[in-house]
C-alpha cells in the first residue's frame, strides 16, 4: 500500500508537468500575442524609430500580402497538404497583369485585380486536379508546378522587367490609396479575413475542410466529398496567390521574373508559427494572423536593430524548426497526460 | 407487421480464404436490449458491419420493419435509422463535441447556409444532459476520455434519430463506475423506444442489461435465448464448447531449467506488476480479454515498446531490452499478431520474407549472398510446409495459414531461446492450425521456451503447460495444466471489476 | 513427420523451387527498357533538330555541365524508396561549398583540408535531417527538410552575405574541367559512384533493408531491422553526396556563392521519379534513375543547342516530373475502373 501511495505522488508530479504543456496548447494565441508585445518592447528599446506611425504603416502594409497568402496556406495545410508553388503563381499573375496594364493604360484597377485572381485560379485548379483527381503527393505536384509557373513567368516576360514608369498611376495607386481611411492593401486583407473567418467557421463546406484533415476515413463515412474539398482548397490558394500577385506588383511598382521567389517558405512559416498543425485538422484564423504579424515584425525590425539582412533567412529557418518541434512536444505532453489518466 | 424491427436470415459473408459468417440468424424486437455474445473471432464484428452496410453479405436477407432492404454503403444504413458505436471510436479529434455530434447533418440557416452554432451547441448540451453528462459541447473531442467520447458517440446516434443502436464492446475501456453510467444511458435509450444490440464479452453487462441473448461461435449461429431462461453454465458452454474437431498433439520433451525471469515489469498506461518465470521446453499460455495488455507485455519483452519499470533476467543474468535487435541478439523471437501489417512484406516473395531477420548471417561484410539466401529460404519454407511453388511466390498470394507458416519460418532463422507467439492461429483454417500446433510442440521439445498469447480457450488449454490470465494490465491468476478449465479462465479474466478497483 | 488421415494433403512434403525461371516477358516489360527507348528518342529528336548535337566530343563534354547534381540522385533514390523526400539538398550544396571556399580564402586552411571539411559539413547536414526525422516522427520529412532547407541556405548567407568566393588553387579546377584519358573526370566519378551505389542498393544487406522499410516499415521493425539507424544513414548519405556535388560545382564555376544550386532538389527529384522510383515507396531500381539522369541531361543540352531559353527548361523538367509521377496512378485508375465494370 505504502508503495502505491509513493507511486501516486510521482504520477501526480509527472501529470502536472504534462498538463502544463497541455495548457500551453490551449493558450497558444495568447502566448503568441504576449511574445509579439515583448518583441515590440525589446525592438523599441534598441531603436526608438520602431514604434512610429510611418514605420508601423509600412510594416502593416507589408504584412497584408503575407497574411492573405497565409490564410490560403492554412486551408491547404489543414487538409494535410502543402503548396510550394504560391511564390511562382504570385509572380506569374503579377507579371501578366503588369504587362497588361502597361499596354492598356486605361484599364480599371478592379479589372486588373480580377485578371490576377483569374490567373491564380487557373494555376490553383491545375494543382488541385493533380492532387485530388490523380493523387499526386502535394509536395511533388506543387514542387513541379512551382517551376513550371516560374518558367512561364520568365517566358512571358522574356526576361524583361515591367517598371513603375510603364504602369499607369491608377494601377500603382492600388497600394497607396485609402478606402474608409485604411490603406487599400490592408482593407483588402481585412475583407478577406472577414470572409475567410465566416467561411471556415460558419459554413458546412468550411467545416468539412477540417473534417477531411482531421480524419479522412471518417469523412468518407460521413459522406464528405474529399476530391471536391481538395480541389477547392488548392483553387482558393491559387486565387489568393493571384490576387497577391497584383497587390505585390502594385506595391513594389515592378514586376520581375524572380518576384517573390522563396516567399512560400515565409508563408508556411507564418502558418506554423500560428499553430496550424502540419498533421492536418487544426488551425485557427486568429493564430495565422498573429503568425503573419510576428513574421512581419521580425522582417521589419531586424534592419532596425542593425542585424544584417543576410541573417533573415537563417532566423526564419530556425523559427520554423523551433515551432514544429515545440508543436510536437506539446502534442506528446497531451498524449502522455491521457495515458497517465488510465487506471491499471 | 411483425413484432421484429430487424431480422437477419441466413447471412453468410466470405472473405478470401475465410468464411467470417456462416448462415447467421438474428431477430431484434422493438424496444429490447439484445446482447450478442461470443469469443474473439466468433464473427460479431463482421456481423455488425453487415448490419451497418460496411460489408455486403454474400447470402441471406435483411428485413427492416417488415421490408427487405439492402445497403451498398454505410450512409444508407444511417438514413434508415441504424447507428453504430464502434469499439475503436471513429471521430474527429480536432473538432468540437458539437461538430462531432452533428457532422453530416448540421443545422444551417435555410437561405444563407450559415451554420447555427448557438442552436447546435444548445442542442448538443441538451442531448448530453439527457445522457446525464456535463461534457462541454465546445470542448475538443480529442481532449475527452474514452468514456466521454463514447457518450458523445451515443449523443450522435440519438441526434440522427436512430431507432436501432448497435454498441460494440462499449464497456471494454471503461471503469466500473463509467460502465454503470453507460448501463443507465442504455436503459433510458430503450425506454425512449430505441432497440439496442449490445455486444460484449462480459457476463455482467449482459445480466445487467439484456433481455435476450444471441450467441455466435466460429462464425456460426449457436442459438438465442431469453436471458432469464438460460443458466450461466449453459451460456458458457454455448460460447466456448465447440465440437472437438481440433486434435492437440501430445506433449513431447521435458521442461528444463529456468530461462527467463520477469519481475515487476510495467509500462505507464498499459500494464503493471508483471512477474513470471519461463523454463526451457515450457509453453506458457497468456490469455485474457482483448485490451488486457497481453500484446503490450510481449512487445515490451521484444523491445518494440520498451518497458519503464521492472527487471528482466535471462539465464540468471539481468538484461535490458530496448529494441527488437537487442531482443533478437538475446535470443528472443516474436511472431506478431497482425501478419499482414507486422509480420510480412506482402509485396515480396516468400524467400525474401523468410531471410529478412537473418540478413546479417547471410552476408559477408555487408554483401548479400543470394545463393546462400535462396538455399536457407527453401530449407525453412519446406520445414514449415508452406504450400507454394517456389520461394519467389508473393506472400500476398498465400492463404492466411500459409502466410503464418512463412512468419514462423522467419523465427527459425535466428538462434533463439525464447519464442513469443501472438495469436498464432488467428484467421487460420483448421488444417493449418494443427500444423502450427505441431510446430509449437516441436519447438518446445527442442528446448525453446514458448510464450503463446491466445484468446481461444480450447487452444490455450490444449497447448500450454501453464496459463497466465491477464485482466486490465495485470496478471490475475496462474493456472496449471492439471487444474485448468475454461470456466476458471473466464472467471479470472472477467471477475467483477469493482473488486480490482477497490484494491 | 507423423501423418494424420484428416488433413493428409497438408502433410505431403513439398519441394519448393529456389531458382527463379528466366522469363522473357518479365525481362522486357520493365520501366527501365522504356527509359532506354525514351533516351534514344531524345537523342534522335535532338539530332534532327540540331546538326551540332550528334558529336562525340560535344556529347562527352556536355556531361561536365549536367552531371554535378546527378550525384545526389543516388541517395535520393534510397530516400524515395523509403517513402520520404529531401528538399534541403540544394541548400546543403550551397552551405558546404560556401564553408569550403571561406575556409580556404578567409582562414587560410589548405584546400585539401577544406575539401574534407566540406564533405563532413554535407554529411552533418544530412545527419541532422535524419535525426530530426526519426526523433520527431510526428513531423514528416517534408516539413523537417523544408525547415533545414531554409536554415542551411540561411547560414550560407550569414557566412558569405551576398558575395562570391573563388580563387581556388589551379589543381582544384580538375574536378570540373579535368579529363582522364580524354573522358571528363566528372563522368568517370559519376560512373564509379553509380556502380558503388547500384551495388549498395541491390547487392548488400543494407539495400535489402532499405527496400523492406519502403514496403513495410512496421514489419521491418518487427524483423529486427534497425529502422531509425538506416533512415539516418540514408539521409546522411544524401548530405554527403550534396557535398560531392558542391565540390564539382565550385570547381566548374571557379567560385561559389550562397545562392548556388537553387532548386537542385527539383531536378534531382524529377530524375528519380522519371527513373521509376514510385513516390509510394518500396519500388524502383538505381539503373532507372541513372538512365533518367542522361535523359534529362541530354534533353537540356539539346534544347540549349537550339537556343531554347534556360527558363523553359524549368517548365520542361516540371512537366516531366508531373507526368512521371502521374503515369502509374492513372494506369491504376484505369485498371480499377475496368475491374469495377466486370
Amino acid at each position: 500500500m505504502a508503495e502505491s501511495a509513493l507511486d501516486n505522488v510521482a504520477t501526480v508530479h509527472v501529470e502536472k508537468k504534462a498538463s502544463k504543456l497541455a495548457a500551453f496548447a490551449k493558450f497558444r494565441e495568447l502566448g503568441l500575442l504576449i511574445f509579439i508585445i515583448l518583441l515590440c518592447i525589446f525592438v523599441q528599446t534598441r531603436n526608438s524609430s520602431f514604434l512610429t506611425i510611418g514605420n508601423l504603416t509600412d510594416m502593416i502594409t507589408n504584412t497584408a500580402i503575407l497574411s492573405i497568402l497565409a490564410l490560403g496556406m492554412m486551408l491547404v495545410i489543414i487538409t494535410r497538404g502543402i503548396d510550394l508553388s504560391i511564390g511562382s503563381t504570385l509572380a506569374l499573375s503579377g507579371m501578366i497583369v503588369a504587362q497588361t496594364v502597361s499596354v492598356y493604360q486605361g484599364l480599371h484597377p478592379i479589372v486588373a485585380i480580377l485578371i490576377g485572381i483569374g490567373i491564380g485560379l487557373v494555376c490553383g485548379v491545375t494543382i488541385g486536379f493533380f492532387v485530388s483527381k490523380i493523387g499526386v503527393l502535394p509536395i511533388i505536384a506543387t514542387l513541379a508546378m512551382m517551376n513550371i509557373f516560374r518558367g512561364l513567368t520568365f517566358t512571358v516576360s522574356n526576361g524583361q522587367w515591367v517598371s513603375s514608369y510603364q504602369m499607369p498611376d491608377s494601377f500603382v495607386s492600388i497600394a497607396t490609396s485609402k478606402i474608409l481611411g485604411i490603406n487599400t492593401l490592408v482593407f483588402i486583407a481585412i475583407v478577406i479575413y472577414i470572409i475567410g473567418f465566416y467561411f471556415v467557421n460558419h459554413t458546412r463546406t468550411g467545416r468539412q475542410i477540417y473534417a477531411v484533415g482531421s480524419n479522412p476515413e471518417s469523412a468518407k463515412v460521413s459522406g464528405i466529398n474529399q476530391t471536391k474539398i481538395l480541389l477547392m482548397v488548392y483553387s482558393i490558394m491559387g486565387g489568393l496567390a493571384g490576387l497577391s500577385g497584383v497587390l505585390w506588383v502594385a506595391k513594389f511598382a515592378s514586376a520581375q521574373g524572380d518576384t517573390a521567389a522563396g516567399y512560400e517558405l515565409t508563408v508556411i512559416a507564418a502558418c506554423i508559427l500560428g499553430g496550424v498543425s502540419i498533421a492536418g485538422g487544426s488551425g485557427k484564423i486568429s493564430g495565422v494572423i498573429l503568425g503573419a504579424i510576428l513574421l512581419g515584425i521580425l522582417n521589419n525590425s531586424l534592419p532596425l536593430m542593425n542585424v544584417s539582412p543576410f541573417w533573415q533567412m537563417a532566423i526564419q529557418g530556425s523559427i520554423i524548426l523551433f515551432a514544429v518541434i515545440l508543436n510536437a512536444l506539446v502534442k506528446r505532453g497531451v498524449e502522455r497526460n491521457n495515458l497517465l489518466r488510465r487506471k491499471i | 407487421m411483425s413484432e421484429y424491427v430487424l431480422e437477419l436470415k441466413g447471412i453468410t459473408k466470405k472473405f478470401p480464404g475465410v468464411t467470417a459468417l456462416d448462415n447467421v440468424h438474428f431477430k431484434l424486437k422493438s424496444g429490447e436490449i439484445h446482447a450478442l455474445m461470443g469469443e474473439n473471432g466468433a464473427g460479431k464484428s463482421t456481423f455488425i458491419k453487415v448490419i451497418t452496410g460496411v460489408h455486403g453479405p454474400n447470402e441471406g436477407e435483411m428485413i427492416l420493419h417488415g421490408q427487405k432492404i439492402q445497403f451498398t454503403n454505410p450512409r444508407q444504413a444511417q438514413e434508415v435509422g441504424i447507428a453504430a458505436i464502434y469499439q475503436h471510436v471513429t471521430n474527429y479529434p480536432d473538432l468540437t463535441v458539437t461538430e462531432n455530434i452533428f457532422m453530416g447533418h448540421e443545422k444551417v440557416q435555410k437561405i444563407t447556409g450559415r451554420i447555427l452554432w448557438k442552436e447546435m451547441h444548445a442542442e448538443a448540451k441538451r442531448l448530453l444532459q439527457s445522457l446525464s453528462s456535463n461534457i462541454d459541447p465546445k470542448a475538443l473531442m480529442g481532449s475527452l476520455s474514452v468514456a466521454q467520447q463514447q457518450i458523445v458517440e451515443i449523443a450522435k446516434a440519438i441526434s440522427t434519430n436512430a431507432k436501432i443502436i448497435i454498441m460494440d464492446e462499449p464497456t471494454a475501456a471503461l471503469t466500473a463506475r463509467e460502465s454503470e453510467e453507460l448501463y443507465k444511458i442504455t436503459e433510458s435509450l430503450r425506454d425512449n423506444g430505441a432497440s439496442i444490440i449490445f455486444i460484449s464479452h462480459r457476463f455482467e453487462d449482459m445480466y445487467r442489461l439484456a433481455s435476450q441473448v444471441t450467441v455466435l461461435r466460429d462464425s456460426k449461429y449457436i442459438g438465442s435465448w431469453k436471458v432469464n431462461e438460460i443458466s450461466n453454465e449453459d451460456l458458457i458452454v454455448a460460447m466456448v464448447g465447440r465440437e472437438i474437431t481440433q486434435i492437440y498433439p501430445e506433449k513431447k520433451g521435458q521442461i528444463g531449467e529456468k530461462l527467463l525471469h520477469v519481475d515487476g515489469l510495467g509500462k505507464t498506461g498499459y500494464f503493471a506488476d508483471i512477474s513470471f518465470t519461463l523454463h526451457r521446453g515450457e509453453i506458457l499460455g497468456l490469455t485474457g480479454l482483448v485490451g488486457a495488455g497481453r500484446t503490450e507485455v510481449c512487445q515490451s519483452l521484444f523491445g518494440i515498446m520498451p518497458y519503464d519499470k521492472g527487471d528482466i533476467q535471462m539465464n540468471g543474468k539481468k538484461v535490458r531490452i530496448q529494441s527488437p535487435k537487442e531482443a533478437m541478439q538475446l535470443g528472443i523471437g516474436y511472431l506478431p499478431e497482425d501478419r499482414q501489417l507486422q509480420g510480412l512484406v506482402l509485396q515480396w516473395g516468400i524467400g525474401k520474407n523468410i531471410t529478412l531477420p537473418a540478413l546479417k548471417k547471410l552476408g559477408k561484410k555487408g554483401w548479400l549472398n543470394e545463393k546462400k539466401e535462396a538455399k536457407l529460404a527453401k530449407q525453412l519454407a519446406e520445414k514449415v510446409n508452406v504450400k507454394a511453388n517456389s520461394i519467389y511466390d508473393l506472400a500476398s498470394s498465400l492463404s492466411g495459414g500459409n502466410q503464418q507458416k512463412v512468419a514462423v519460418a522467419k523465427l527459425l532463422t535466428a538462434d533463439l531461446d525464447i519464442i513469443i507467439l501472438d495469436e498464432p492461429t488467428k484467421g487460420v483454417d483448421v488444417g493449418s492450425k494443427t500444423a502450427i500446433y505441431e510446430i509449437i510442440h516441436d519447438l518446445a521439445a527442442q528446448g525453446y521456451g514458448v510464450i503463446m498469447i491466445s484468446s481461444e480457450m480450447p487452444e490455450v488449454i490444449g497447448v500450454s503447460d501453464r496459463i497466465a490470465v491477464m485482466r486490465e494490465g495485470r496478471i490475475a491468476r496462474f493456472l496449471n495444466k492439471e487444474d485448468v478449465t475454461q470456466e476458471a479462465i473466464l472467471e479470472a479474466a472477467m471477475t467483477d471489476l469493482s473488486k480490482s478497483n477497490a484494491g | 513427420m507423423e501423418q494424420r488421415a484428416v488433413n493428409q494433403n497438408n502433410y505431403v512434403p513439398r519441394v519448393l523451387e529456389n531458382k527463379q525461371a528466366f522469363s522473357l516477358k518479365r525481362f522486357f516489360f520493365q520501366w527501365e527498357w522504356m527509359l532506354v527507348l525514351v533516351f534514344l528518342l531524345v537523342m534522335i529528336i535532338n539530332t534532327n533538330l540540331s546538326p551540332y548535337f550528334l558529336n562525340a566530343a560535344g556529347l562527352r563534354d556536355a556531361t561536365m555541365v549536367f552531371l554535378d547534381k546527378a550525384f545526389i540522385v543516388f541517395p535520393m533514390v534510397m530516400i524515395m524508396i523509403l517513402r520520404d523526400i529531401d528538399i534541403s539538398v540544394g541548400s546543403t550544396v550551397a552551405l558546404s561549398s560556401v564553408i569550403m571556399a571561406t575556409l580556404y580564402n578567409s582562414l587560410g586552411i589548405p584546400m585539401e583540408a577544406a575539401i574534407v571539411i566540406c564533405l563532413l559539413v554535407g554529411a552533418l547536414c544530412g545527419f541532422v535531417n535524419g535525426i530530426l526525422i526519426v526523433k520527431f516522427k510526428e513531423l514528416s520529412a517534408v516539413i523537417v527538410t523544408l525547415g533545414t532547407m531554409i536554415l542551411y541556405r540561411g547560414i550560407a548567407y550569414v557566412i558569405l552575405e551576398n558575395q562570391a568566393s573563388g580563387n581556388f588553387p589551379d589543381w582544384f579546377s580538375f574536378f570540373g574541367w579535368g579529363k582522364v584519358a580524354g573522358v571528363p573526370f566528372i563522368l568517370v566519378a559519376f560512373l564509379v559512384l553509380a556502380l558503388v551505389f547500384t551495388l549498395l542498393l541491390h547487392k548488400t544487406t543494407f539495400g535489402r533493408q532499405v527496400y523492406a522499410m519502403g514496403n513495410n516499415t512496421t514489419a521491418s521493425r518487427f524483423s529486427g531491422v534497425q529502422v531509425n539507424k538506416i533512415k539516418v544513414l540514408v539521409f546522411t548519405l544524401a548530405g554527403l553526396m550534396a557535398a560531392v556535388t558542391a565540390i564539382f560545382l565550385a570547381s566548374r564555376m571557379g567560385s561559389t556563392r550562397p545562392n548556388v544550386a537553387t532548386m537542385y532538389e527539383l531536378d534531382v527529384i524529377a530524375m528519380v521519379a522519371l527513373g521509376g522510383i514510385s513516390t509510394a515507396g518500396g519500388k524502383g531500381k538505381m539503373i532507372g534513375a541513372i538512365i533518367a539522369v542522361f535523359i534529362i541531361g541530354y534533353l537540356q543540352y539539346g534544347l540549349g543547342l537550339i537556343n531554347i531559353p534556360s527558363q523553359m527548361m524549368l517548365v520542361i523538367v516540371g512537366l516531366l516530373l508531373l507526368i512521371s509521377v502521374s503515369i502509374p496512378k492513372v494506369n491504376l485508375g484505369n485498371k480499377f475502373a475496368s475491374s469495377k465494370k466486370k
